[in-house]
């Protein structure tokens, strides 16, 4: 099994990136690969334990029938479905700076020397800015 | 050995007066200082990254003022001086009306036919 590495910058709700990433992780995980995510930037923000699930008054719907998603919980999610093969760095000056400090249980803070490491002992990295 | 890493840069003055410089340009400088093998590509609007003399100084929203504003010429010298060679796009730098003497000294022209040679010269390719 190989071992992939991605740098993301976008933050939640902002492009459709943000969808294509986490598919491209659950793809590389549910395959049997190690992913190791290196969130840069705005991306820091995907795991932010504050996010809240909203209802829908165009739709007339309420909190628990909209089912609302949120970056936090897909990448709770990958955590709790795929033990031991995801690894997650927050960026932790892009996370100061953006007051982004409260996240979920698995991501750790990290620099650029993680991410560094994680390149060179990866089989391949992808990277997927901002544009 | 370290593999050899090539960053294109092509989103130009993407919050670089928030951030004070660009931030992959600051990340490839941490890369490097990590050890990492790292070259940078400037190609689109990014080549105006290597313009000497650009000056975003001076804004000031109400009483509070930009103190510090990006020069990513300075940090593009900067990286360079680190040993990271920087190429220029250089029909992107033509198209754009850029005198190639006004560019910061170091940078390397790459036509855009010489793009595949480059490229293969280099482990991974990272497009930002």
């Amino acid at each position: 099994m190989a071992t992939i590495t991605l740098a993301l910058m976008d933050p939640p709700y902002e492009t459709e990136t943000t969808t294509t990433a986490f598919r491209i992780i659950d793809a590389a995980l549910r395959a049997g690969h190690h992913v190791k995510v290196f969130a840069y930037e705005g991306a820091v923000n995907l795991t932010m334990a504050e996010q809240a699930p909203h209802a829908n008054p165009v739709k007339g719907t309420s909190v628990e029938e909209e089912q609302h998603p949120t970056t936090k919980d897909w990448a709770a999610a990958l955590f709790r479905t795929y033990p031991g093969r995801i690894e997650w760095v927050n960026c932790g000056l892009c996370v100061d700076e953006r007051g982004a400090g409260n996240w979920i249980e698995g991501p750790v803070r990290g620099s650029p020397k993680e991410f560094a490491a994680w390149v060179e002992a990866s089989d391949n990295t992808l990277v997927i800015p901002a544009k | 050995m370290a593999k050899r890493i090539l960053g294109i840069v092509e989103t130009a003055y993407r919050a670089t007066v928030e951030e004070q410089d660009d931030t992959v340009l600051w990340l490839h400088h941490m890369l490097k200082n990590n050890g990492m093998d790292v070259s940078l590509l400037l190609r689109g609007n990014a080549v105006n990254y290597a313009v000497r003399g650009q000056d975003p100084g001076g804004l000031r929203f109400g009483d509070l003022g930009v103190e510090h504003a990006p020069a990513l010429d300075h940090d593009l010298a900067a990286l360079i001086e680190r040993g990271v060679p920087v190429y220029v796009v250089d029909e992107d730098r033509q198209e754009r009306g850029i005198p190639a003497t006004r560019l910061v000294d170091g940078t390397r022209p790459v036509t855009r036919r010489e793009l595949p040679s480059l490229f293969e010269t280099f482990d991974q390719v990272w497009h930002w």
